[in-house]
């Protein structure tokens, strides 16, 4: 069976949960080969829990002459990679830098890419993998695949459950040449964000948002989602205003979630809102205006005022829990 | 300094978007205009050569439909100096990969009288949503890339950029040329004057066949993409919830009842 090249996002060694959901689907189409860039202290730490998610092989890139750039570099080291192993697949967790290292990647190795895929199944026998993608803010599915080169996909976080399995963990250091001409763009600074003690936003099973509606007081958002465990989202019109950082922001230009339970609150529910939220199981929305498009959308609406319906709300959740 | 904006052209969002019966973009029946994550990139262009004041040219360049030309139109409305519009009914169905080309080969050519400094991007367009044409713009034309920028500064041939990454908040710097990619947390695009309206019908614009370019029409269009769409599904509509009017607290006794009875307490 060919391997299928998972690209690991970690931050000093700590997995992120999208890896985890990559090496699942990886098992679906090959066997999972996990490429970990980093230093080998990092990767000891991090082989052991890509083993026990199903890798069978990880590949350890150094990243002493990576890590200060920009994504050519890495583009440049998997190209090396890729020729070395000619996988069946090559999957990336759809961020900034998983994008823009497939597409360097692509334009190097001669491959098609698919963006934001949120599945993707093995294809008929000789076929590469076919791909689901969620478009035009959620109102279409696209079912596609690659047909020339190796098909390099990136898949947005939450589009399959990680899978506790144990593959053999084999760990290979590969050894790459980085040219000059990748070193170009410099990371001068980078400050990691701040851990805020709830649930990263594209991560979580319940996110509850808010809008222009909240006046700028989030408080009663944050003591809704903490009283479910939930993450914290907010409008483009709450970040514009400077209430909420961009971080939380949800859409077409902000993070794309798809959780079990999404609650709009002050939230109109514009096509740009609703890119990025649309595909959730369910979604509530509490809103003065009866008239406000997010009605159309939900499974349970609220026509009232946020400021009084979510903390008598939170009080009775924080009742039943006990 | 001289800079090119490359600009699309996309259905609009707020419009009934659809697909064709071979499962591209309908960019014909569905009315269109410049992407709104590309008017940033314009602003930003246009921020940059007034800070430069020193006779920059900046350039807005379209791979596009005949009626692509108005995203071109309205960039020049903006304030960019002159258009350049690549129309060739090869190019119809183009992937990332045929598109880039495409761009790139513009570039060049933009590029053959003098330098190119800088190739701004949006983010994204807003139709494909990709967030890859400028990598792999940076790629073809063998440049650094600077991309996602919140904040953009420019002093000389260098280049800042502020930019929010999923776990850290970043500066990229690069020196010129490259290629920029900006955010809509970039600043407000303006919108074109009533002056700018009509000095734009006086500014140069190009329409560039494949042939001016150099580039092989067997090399773009749909039948050479590198990804084959098998199929598109509309989304069936969500069935419509309950709604229930808040009347002195019934709305959170109400809410709670719902999410306790799906699980979520
Ligand atoms: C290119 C582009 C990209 C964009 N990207 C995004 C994006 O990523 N994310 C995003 O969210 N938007 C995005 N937008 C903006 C989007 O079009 C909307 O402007 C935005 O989503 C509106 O935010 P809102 O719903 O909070 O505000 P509004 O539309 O002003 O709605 C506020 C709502 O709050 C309700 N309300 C007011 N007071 C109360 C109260 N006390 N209690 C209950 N309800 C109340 C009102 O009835 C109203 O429905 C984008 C726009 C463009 C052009
Ligand atoms: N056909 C096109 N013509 C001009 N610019 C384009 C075209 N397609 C993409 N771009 C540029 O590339 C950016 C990202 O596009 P995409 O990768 O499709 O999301 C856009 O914001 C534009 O600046």
């Amino acid at each position: 069976m060919s391997e299928v090249l998972v690209v690991v996002d970690h931050v000093d060694g700590a997995i992120r949960k999208p890896t985890l959901e990559l090496l699942a689907i990886a098992k679906r189409l090959g066997e999972p080969a996990a490429v970990f860039f980093g230093g080998s202290e990092a990767a000891a730490g991090a082989a052991a829990k890509l083993a026990a998610f199903g890798a069978e092989k990880i590949y350890v890139i150094d990243d002493t002459e990576i890590k200060g750039y920009l994504v050519a570099p890495k583009a440049e080291a998997l190209q090396q990679l890729v020729e070395k192993t000619s996988p069946a697949a090559v999957l990336f967790v759809s961020g900034y830098e998983g994008k823009e290292v497939a597409a360097r990647l692509a334009i190097k190795t001669g491959s098609g890419l698919i963006t934001d895929a949120v599945d993707v199944a093995a294809g008929s026998a000789g076929e590469g993998p076919v791909t689901t993608q969620s478009v035009f803010a959620g109102n279409f599915t696209v079912q596609a695949k690659v047909t020339r080169g190796t098909p390099l996909i990136t898949i947005k976080p939450n589009s399959a459950p990680p899978e506790e399995s144990a593959g053999a963990g084999t760990v290979e250091e590969f050894a790459v040449t980085i040219s000059d001409s990748a070193k170009t763009a410099q990371i001068v600074a980078s400050q990691p964000r701040e851990a805020s003690g709830r649930p990263e936003l594209t991560e979580a099973a319940i996110v509850v948002s808010g809008g222009r509606g909240t006046g700028g007081n989030f408080e009663p958002i944050e003591k809704l989602a903490d009283s479910l465990g939930a993450a914290v989202g907010a409008s483009r019109a709450a970040v514009d205003s400077g209430w909420m950082p961009h971080t939380f922001q949800v859409g077409q230009t902000g993070k794309t979630v798809s959780p079990q339970l999404y609650v709009a609150n002050g939230i109109s529910g514009a096509i740009q809102h609703r890119a990025g939220m649309q595909t959730s199981k369910t979604i509530i929305a509490v809103n003065k205006d009866d008239e406000a498009p997010i009605f159309e959308l939900v499974d349970f609406g609220v026509v009232g005022d946020l400021h009084s319906v979510l903390p008598a709300a939170t009080e009775q959740i924080e009742k039943r829990k006990g | 300094m001289n800079i090119v904006v490359c600009v699309k052209y996309v259905p609009d969002a707020t419009a009934d978007r659809q697909f064709t019966s071979d499962h591209t973009v309908d960019r014909v029946g569905v009315d269109g205009l410049l992407s709104e994550l590309d008017e940033y990139a314009v602003e930003q262009a246009l921020r940059i050569k007034e800070k430069a004041d020193d006779g920059t040219t900046v350039t807005a360049l379209c791979v596009g439909p005949e009626k692509a030309v108005d995203a071109v139109r309205k960039s020049l409305q903006m304030g960019v100096d002159k258009g350049v519009h690549v129309l060739d009914d090869a190019i119809a169905g183009s992937d990332y990969i045929a598109t880039s080309l495409v761009l790139a080969k513009a570039v060049e050519k933009l590029g053959a009288e003098a330098r190119v400094d800088l190739v701004m991007c949006g983010m994204a367009s807003t139709d494909a949503s990709g967030s890859v044409v400028p990598a792999m713009l940076a790629e073809r034309l063998g440049l650094p890339q600077v991309t996602f920028a919140a904040v953009v500064e420019t002093q000389g041939d260098q280049v800042r950029i502020k930019r929010d990454s999923d776990t850290a908040t970043e500066v990229i710097g690069a020196t010129m040329p490259l290629v920029l990619s900006v955010t809509d947390q970039t600043g407000e695009a303006r919108y074109p004057s009533f002056k700018g309206i009509m000095a734009a019908k006086k500014k140069p614009m190009e329409t560039w066949s494949l042939a001016d370019i150099g580039v092989d029409a067997g090399e773009v269009g749909l039948s050479v993409a590198w990804s084959e769409v098998a199929e598109t599904t509309e989304r069936p509509a969500r069935t419509a919830g309950e709604i229930v009017k808040d009347e002195e607290g019934s709305g959170a006794s109400a809410l709670t009842e719902f999410l306790a009875s799906k699980k979520f307490i």
